[in-house]
């Protein structure tokens, strides 16, 4: 599968690892699992080598993997719908109230019209929308350059960026 | 470094449409309208190019002010808070020739929408709105919306500030917002500066008031969780004194514990009404004030930038001269027309010599807030004459010029009355605030306007509706309320009954400094008897008043029981 990864088109290296998955049989490669999975076997998964991802649902609480962000080089938020606006609060949240630098990717209902307003929010990993073209996708992320308000992207409002 | 010294593009008003008085728009402003109709022109043509199916165009076209409804796509232009020049009502007379029939209609929420566009020249109209620094951006969609606000500003003699720069940098702030795009449900905020709060922010998602601590300076009041629609509800308030400092913080945080929060499950319990009700409002609070405390310092709203803001919106030099009114008098005495139209459809201003001039849109004559394309030049050369080319929208479907010289006053009603525009009866029962319904709207389940003419016409006798008073009539097509029944002193709410049209009756609603939510009569009323219980109603009152009581102060003493007895006796 290819996503878009910092405006990039690459090839996926992660896996995603579902909750029946027995813990002893992990491949050994970059995972992702569930907050479910993570509770569960959080010493065996924090002891591995690989990279980790965790994914959220939009109702899960950013703060509820907040100790442990450390462990995670990505973190998922899921559009079960592109209307679902959840976790555009959620990646902002981690971003802003924990500092979280790692990789944060758009997963689901993910389409063009809505990139920019994702990467402005801190999103920079994005799965498009299987329905969807990933080349003409990747062209939805400068349409609009002007941007009044601060937000992930940039730290000040408009005004401030001009009287700075 | 000195705010003024931010880049602004020329301001030749002729080509921008913008006025001193208003917020006029820098480089970035005009380009982020530009932007966003370059933007909107492409995904129409993926849409009709079938690149983009049905339902993610609406939601970008909704975000743009574009709905489809009963017989065409309509188009909702956004007229922040409700000002305006003589230019962009131009432009607006031009939309109205080029794309639709040849008129628009003003809705309570400032803005003007236009019920017969094809989808295809929606992307041209909004490029000509450009051209005047206006447009459609966040009028619909679940999003936030144009923030509205008090049609006297800054005119008012009880106001204890301006609060128009605060919702420009209101709408700054909220316009692409990258974080509240896809909310559960649309958001609406209000702001009211006077002690009179003609902006009803009480029935908003967010109602902002400005109000001085004990220390004597001023700050807002912050409520939230009203709404009307299906579950009317009133304001409560989360933070009694806010500082300015702290507005776009403490926004920001409401926004954010409600994206995160708000049910999505079931669009009729998503607006935030129904959070802060279900949680209660402290527990609301203690979230947003948590969240509020990790941000606020990090969000500081500079006094420098609020000062740009306002001073776009200074004073006019007003002519103190003027203040003389012997003419004045003698005219009203020698013209009884003259003298109804200045007693009902014009109000104080803050200036000795001046006076504010309602433009009535309730002509018998048109549907309640429609206005015709030449009405729409008309009045844009009749503000140029007499009132500094600028003007309002008002929450009542009417429109408002602000700054008219008392001297003026003959001439210019002399000319609103040629366009039919001087109906007098500003503040009346037949002043009735009434959405599209039935004939336009897609949503509605029963007629408003025809209604709305019967109603009128049952009280076109001058001295019986002025008689009647201070009455506020709303009617809504539908249980959505767009045109705010619930809080209507007589409210209409027109439901369908196996495909018959019914209007259910409420009384006693009001919004003005406190709000309250109308009681329900009892059961709907068939059509044709909708103008004869308005008439019963009105006669119980006539009956029961005591000395100046108004229509809402009678029915809080004597209640309802003596309404429902007329309106059901013979039925």
């Amino acid at each position: 599968m290819k996503v878009i990864n910092n405006r990039q088109i690459v090839a996926d290296s992660w896996q995603r690892i579902d909750d029946e998955s027995n813990i002893e049989n992990l491949p050994s490669d970059k995972i992702i699992v569930s907050l479910a999975f993570w509770n569960e076997h959080k010493q065996s998964l924090a002891a591995r080598d690989d990279a980790l991802g965790i994914t959220l649902n939009p109702e899960e609480d950013v703060a509820e993997i907040a100790a442990d962000l450390s462990s995670f080089a990505l973190v998922v938020l899921q559009f079960p719908a592109f209307r679902d606006g959840r976790a555009y609060s959620q990646a902002r949240n981690l971003r802003l109230h924990y500092d979280y630098q790692g990789e944060i990717r758009a997963s689901g209902n993910v389409l063009r019209d809505q990139l920019a307003f994702m990467e402005r929010v801190g999103f920079n990993s994005f799965e498009i929308d299987e329905h969807q073209d990933i080349n003409d996708a990747i062209n939805g992320f400068d349409e609009v350059e002007v941007k009044y308000q601060a937000s992930s992207d940039e730290p000040l409002p408009l005004y401030k960026r001009l009287t700075a | 470094m000195n705010v003024n010294s931010l880049p602004t593009t020329p301001i030749d008003k002729a080509d921008t449409g913008q006025r001193p008085g208003m917020f006029i728009y820098n480089q970035f402003d005009q380009q982020l309208i530009d932007e966003r109709v370059a933007q909107f022109r492409d995904q129409t043509r993926r849409y009709l190019a079938g690149e983009l199916s049905e339902d993610e165009f609406l939601t970008l076209r909704l975000m743009n002010g574009i709905y489809v409804q009963t017989h065409a796509p309509m188009m909702r232009v956004a007229i922040p808070y409700g000002l305006f020049s003589s230019e962009q009502m131009r432009m607006l007379a031009h939309v109205a020739r080029t794309y639709d029939k040849g008129y628009g209609h003003f809705s309570t929420r400032q803005n003007i929408q236009f019920n017969w566009l094809k989808m295809e020249e929606t992307p041209d109209l909004l490029a000509d709105l450009a051209s005047v620094q206006m447009h459609a951006i966040q009028t619909s969609g679940n999003c936030i919306r144009n923030t509205t606000t008090d049609p006297l500003a800054g005119v008012a003699g009880d106001e204890l500030e301006d609060p128009r720069p605060y919702c420009e940098i209101i709408r700054q702030w909220s316009t692409l917002h990258p974080e509240f795009a896809y909310l559960p449900r649309k958001f609406k905020i209000a702001v009211s500066g006077a002690q009179k709060d003609r902006a009803v922010t009480l029935v908003h998602d967010i109602g902002l008031s400005l109000v001085k601590n004990d220390a004597g300076e001023i700050g807002f009041k912050v409520s939230v969780g009203g709404g009307l629609g299906r579950t009317p509800m009133i304001a409560q308030t989360v933070r009694p004194f806010l500082e300015k400092q702290h507005l776009l913080s403490y926004l920001e945080a409401v926004l954010r514990i409600y994206n995160l929060k708000g049910r999505r499950d079931n669009k009729y319990k998503a607006r935030i009404k129904i959070l802060v009700g279900s949680m209660g409002v402290e527990a609301f609070t203690k979230l947003v004030e948590a969240e509020w405390l990790q941000i606020k310092d990090s969000m500081i709203l500079d006094q420098t930038e609020i000062d740009r803001v306002k001073a776009h919106f200074s004073p006019f030099d007003y002519e103190t001269s003027s203040s003389d009114n012997t003419e004045l008098e003698q005219t009203t005495a020698n013209n009884p027309a003259f003298a109804r139209w200045l007693e009902h459809n014009t109000s104080e201003h803050k200036v000795p010599g001046y006076q504010v001039v309602h433009v009535s849109l309730k002509s018998p004559q048109a549907a309640p807030g429609d206005i015709s394309a030449e009405q729409m030049d008309t009045i844009a050369s009749l503000a140029e004459q007499y009132s500094f080319g600028l003007l309002r929208s008002t929450y009542d479907q009417n429109l408002v010029l602000a700054d008219v010289k008392q001297s003026d006053l003959f001439v210019l009603w002399q000319a609103l009355k040629d366009a039919d525009l001087a109906t007098p009866t500003i503040g009346t029962l037949n002043d009735m605030i009434c959405c599209p319904g039935l004939d336009f709207c897609a949503l509605a389940n029963a007629s408003s306007i025809d209604v709305a003419a019967d109603i009128q016409k049952r009280f076109q006798q001058l001295d019986y509706l002025y008689d009647l008073g201070d009455i506020d009539l709303k009617m809504s097509g539908c249980m959505n309320g767009c045109a705010h029944h619930s809080i209507g002193h007589i409210g209409i709410l027109g439901v369908d009954k196996k495909g018959v049209e019914w209007y259910q009756f409420t009384l006693g609603g009001f919004s003005e400094n406190e709000a309250k939510l109308g009681q329900r009569l009892g059961r709907a009323i068939a059509k044709a008897d909708v103008a004869d219980t308005v008439e019963k109603i009105a006669q119980v009152y006539i009956e029961q008043r005591q000395a100046n009581e108004r229509f809402v102060d009678t029915f809080y003493r004597i209640g309802i029981e003596p309404f429902k007895g007329r309106v059901y006796e013979s039925h």
